[in-house]
């Protein structure tokens, strides 16, 4: 055998501790990369939770705008709206909720309950615009430009550090204008 | 008794390709047999995208039911397994794929195996070559001969006294 094959157990150790660095390092495997990325806001024709009005893909575009899909059976929603109360409140940043295989009348009473932070709320009963949008679990949000195409994708609950981090810096390249309020 | 190990090589390889199948609650009506078929093995073969490691028919995730609706629509209305997959990967990416495509990304996943089987057996081919080096030693050399030769005469006489 010769000298350099002594070296083999170790390079062969090396490249194990290197794929599995790399397999810890991956974030939380519950978070799948999106598909949609880049890709157009898919058509849809639906109702307002508010009133029951039709409401389509064209009637959201213009602005850029948050897509936030909630629901009352969903408890990270819960836990996410105070913080998207006080984004709707303090930002000038169109949120359009999507009521995610919800009951209506429940819906409702949740938003008079614990404030309603969306422009208006589409209802997805039976869940074929979320498939649509590739939605596994709620809370999701999307930020769509003003042509309609999908510029970020976060599922999972929206707190302080991703609003600042993550879902402020996007809306601001998108030319939202987000300074901060003068107190 | 006698065992036949041809049947013992069948019972292995039917237990390789068996695939655990699990009771999903949801029926839906198809006209033909190949239909269903193609919709079981569809829902085998695709992910839940809320669990890490369930298909969508071992799956109770309503995802997973919405998604068994979408997928038994699709068949129904007549769209190619291919289509069906494509409609999937586009919204939930490569996630929703147990099967997944063959892509640089995806390259040792696809060719490992076969990469280090044949490492192994290049290994174990070495092994045995030199093994058989061993176990037949080189022929003698002329002086070896010659000693040799010198030897039997040796004890030729030997024992001939």
């Amino acid at each position: 055998m010769s000298r350099t094959s002594l070296f083999l157990p170790l390079g062969l150790f090396l490249l194990m501790a290197f794929m599995l660095w790399r397999g810890f390092a991956l974030n939380d495997p519950h978070e799948l990369p999106s598909a949609l990325l880049n890709q157009p806001l898919p058509d849809f024709q639906k109702t307002r939770l508010a009133d029951g009005a039709p409401v389509a893909r064209r009637d959201l575009l213009g602005t850029p705008f948050m897509l936030n899909v909630w629901a009352t059976w969903c408890p990270t929603c819960k836990a996410e709206h105070a913080e998207l109360n006080r984004i709707a409140a303090r930002y000038a940043v169109p949120l359009v909720g999507v009521n995610y295989k919800d009951d209506g009348p429940a819906a409702r009473a949740w938003l008079a309950r614990y404030g309603d932070p969306y422009r208006l709320s589409v209802v997805d009963q039976d869940g074929s615009l979320g498939i649509e949008l590739g939605v596994y679990g709620a809370p999701e949000t999307f930020i769509v430009d003003r042509d309609g195409i999908i510029r970020y994708k976060r599922v999972g609950a929206v707190d302080r550090r991703v609003w600042e981090e993550e879902i402020r810096p996007v809306l601001q390249n998108l030319g939202l204008p987000l300074e901060e309020p003068s107190a | 008794m006698k065992r036949n190990p041809l049947k013992g090589l069948l019972g292995a390889l039917l237990l390789a390709f068996s695939t655990v199948s699990f009771a999903a609650i949801d029926t839906y009506a198809f006209e033909t047999a190949v239909e269903e078929a193609r919709y079981k093995a569809l829902i085998d073969e695709l992910r839940c995208p809320k669990c890490l490691n369930t298909n969508l028919s071992g799956s109770d995730s309503p995802i997973s039911a919405d998604l068994r609706r979408t997928v038994a629509t699709m068949v129904q209305e007549g769209k190619g397994d291919e289509e069906i997959r494509e409609y999937l990967l586009a919204r939930y990416g490569d996630f929703i794929l147990y099967r997944p495509r063959v892509m640089p990304a995806t390259y040792v996943l696809w060719f490992g195996p076969a990469l280090l089987f044949l490492l192994a057996l290049a290994v174990v081919v070495r092994l045995v070559l030199r093994q058989r080096q061993v176990e037949a030693p080189a022929p003698l050399s002329p002086d070896e001969q010659a000693a040799l030769a010198r030897l039997s005469q040796a004890v030729g006489e030997k024992s001939k006294a």
